[in-house]
């Protein structure tokens, strides 16, 4: 028998799911492979399915998810949790640093009627996780590399090496040493292939934090380049909030919170 | 020091291109530095105009800064980041494949190597040095590695004898430069009006006989040994001592371990740029149809966690452990395993570590120096 698969979104843009839609050929071997009950975006639509493998996008951010995604786990034999917002919050867990009561309020005619939660957490906080796949977005890669262990019964591989390894091994020169632009490679999570740096600029942290990353190190180096405290804030929070690492680096850093 | 038993001679600068054309006639793709990315890569030549020109590089630790001045010299710099190491070991490849026939019987294939053969322009003597290491470790070995020995048989080396050191070089006080003592095929002394060529093996003597060369004259021999005498004197980083076996592994809680930790990103930049370090992983990638997988080979470091993973737990957890193994590694058991240090004073890890961390600092401030 094949095995079961659903796509979940929760709070995000939706650009991950894109990461299995790109696939091109290798969709269609995918589709030959397993069973898709639940994939709002490619079509087939079943949320309450029970599946072997659930891969889950977005962060939690109202009442409703919480409620959702403690279904998603009960229908589950694997979830794996993919891109930023799934991981680490993503963009819309900054609000987590701010009085977003206020903000709603500023926009929002009546603000009575939208239910949220007082945090934007990481699928993490609300359930057991099994695997997580970072990025902002996570690419084709990342997934034919997990979905292909999965069905070969064999343990997928954590890619958790700073970005710098796979910047080398492409054989690109390092923007900060040639020119002095703060990057965030050697703190950051590998499995892009090392984008931004190829393309000259520096490294956005998009991954999150890879495994042990020396933050304080590397924001003291940032100082030295000419990085404000705050610039240097916004370079650890702006994509994965609610990771640790990265936000304790980054808080220590905002105004009024020494 | 050129050697005369062997084919000497002054090749113009304007018969330099005569050099990779007589190398593309005998089959060879040229590989050379050029300035990509604000760096000096290694890449194919198209033909000399494709070499810097008039470019001269200013390394420190942590820095590297590509300069133009009025020159026309192509090798008035030390290095760029990569050695020859990646056109041997290669960053990433797959060692073999594996496929599940009709039958369900796993047949296993390895791709064999059918590599290019391939001509470096501008190998420098550090360079020379860390091929010869790596040759230990990849050819010798027991079981040769297939890749490496096959490309590293295409190879044909074109060194130039370096006149003009960066300011992270330490290669005389490893004993591996600045000038190429062996294991080239050709080297070249950059003149400013071209280039004393010295064959140092036959094929590099079938290849002169191709040149137009002129008698090398009393002066510009004075010229050329005059640029590595220069070259050795603008050298002001070195190592303590060359072997610092004993004296680094009996200081193996020495606090400067702690101190350099704390400025170490643990990025593995050094060990990558390093033209010696030769540690991988194999990882293995199924395919979607679980008929086939492919098993590949690529580069590690002893700074990441996977690097001293030994089933359910990692044996160096934190930098201070990853930084220590690496240099005494490197500077240590290199020794017992290969007869000599794995520093061939490039000064590569210097410049490329992101932070500007100074071997030659660290190792002075754990290792005393040897009587």
């Amino acid at each position: 028998m094949k095995p079961k698969v659903a796509v979940h979104k929760f709070s995000s843009c939706d650009g991950c799911q894109l990461a299995f839609l790109n696939l091109g050929e290798d969709l269609l071997t995918l589709f030959e492979q397993v069973d898709v009950l639940h994939f709002a975006e490619a079509g087939p639509v079943d949320p309450g399915a029970a599946v072997d493998i659930s891969f889950v996008e977005g962060s939690i951010t109202t009442p409703d998810e919480v409620e959702r995604i403690h279904a998603v786990r009960n229908n589950s034999k694997y979830v794996v949790t993919i891109g930023a917002c799934a991981v680490a919050g993503g963009l819309q867990a900054l609000r987590n640093l701010a009085d977003s009561g206020e903000w709603m309020t500023a926009i929002y005619a009546s603000p009575e009627y939208i239910a949220r939660l007082d945090a934007v957490a990481p699928v993490s906080e609300y359930i057991k996780v099994d695997m997580e796949l970072w990025g902002c977005p996570v690419n084709s890669r990342q997934l034919l590399a997990t979905i292909g262990s999965l069905l070969a019964g064999v343990v997928p591989r954590t890619e958790n090496d700073s970005v710098c390894l796979e910047c080398k091994r492409k054989g690109q020169a390092c923007v900060m040493v040639t020119r002095g632009v703060p990057c965030m490679g050697p703190v950051t999570r590998s499995g892009c292939g090392a984008l931004c740096p190829g393309l000259d600029r520096g490294c956005y942290g998009c991954y999150g934090p890879c495994e042990k990353p020396p933050t304080e190190v590397l924001a003291h180096w940032f100082a030295g380049l000419g990085l404000t405290r705050e610039q240097i804030a916004q370079r650890f929070l702006a994509f994965t909030p609610e990771a640790p690492a990265f936000y304790s680096a980054g808080r220590s850093r905002l105004p009024g919170d020494d | 020091m050129p050697d005369h038993s062997v084919a000497t001679g002054f090749l113009a600068g304007h018969d330099f291109a005569r050099l990779l054309s007589a190398l593309a006639g005998q089959g060879y793709r040229c590989i050379g530095p050029t300035v990509r990315d604000g760096a000096l890569v290694y890449d194919t030549l198209g033909g000399v105009e494709d070499l810097p020109t008039g470019v001269q590089i200013s390394q420190g630790p942590g820095s590297f800064r590509v300069e133009f001045n009025q020159g026309t010299r192509h090798f008035d710099w030390a290095n760029g980041p990569q050695a020859l190491k990646p056109l041997l070991f290669t960053s990433r490849e797959i060692l073999w494949q594996v496929q599940r026939s009709a039958d369900g019987e796993l047949q296993f294939s390895q791709q064999d190597p059918e590599p290019v053969p391939t001509a470096v322009i501008g190998v420098r003597a550090c360079d020379l040095a860390a091929l010869r290491l790596q040759d230990r470790h990849f050819v010798e070995a027991d079981v040769p590695d297939v890749g490496y020995t096959a490309r590293r048989r295409r190879l044909f080396l074109v060194a130039v004898n370096c006149s003009r050191p960066a300011d992270t070089c330490f290669c005389a006080s490893t004993g591996d430069g600045p000038a190429a003592t062996r294991g080239y095929d050709l080297v070249l002394d950059e003149l400013d009006d071209g280039f004393i060529a010295s064959a140092g093996s036959k094929r590099g003597n079938e290849l002169l006989a191709l040149l137009p060369l002129q008698p090398v004259s009393a002066e510009q021999r004075q010229a050329a040994a005059e640029a590595t005498e220069g070259a050795v004197a603008m050298q002001h980083r070195q190592l303590p001592g060359r072997n610092l076996r004993d004296q680094l592994f009996a200081n193996l809680d020495h606090p400067q371990w702690e101190v350099v930790a704390t400025r170490c990103l643990s990025c593995g930049n050094c060990t990558s740029v390093c033209p010696t370090c030769f540690c991988y992983r194999e990882v293995d990638q199924p395919a979607l149809d679980r008929e086939s997988a492919r098993h590949y080979r690529e580069w590690d470091s002893c700074f990441t966690q996977g690097h001293s993973y030994i089933h359910g737990f990692v044996v160096r957890p934190d930098t201070r452990l990853r930084y220590r193994q690496w240099l005494t590694h490197k500077l240590g058991g290199w020794h017992d395993q290969y007869g000599r240090s794995g520093c061939v004073g490039c000064g590569r890890c210097i410049t490329w570590c992101p932070v500007g961390i100074d071997i030659t600092e660290e190792v002075s401030a754990i290792a005393a120096v040897p009587t």
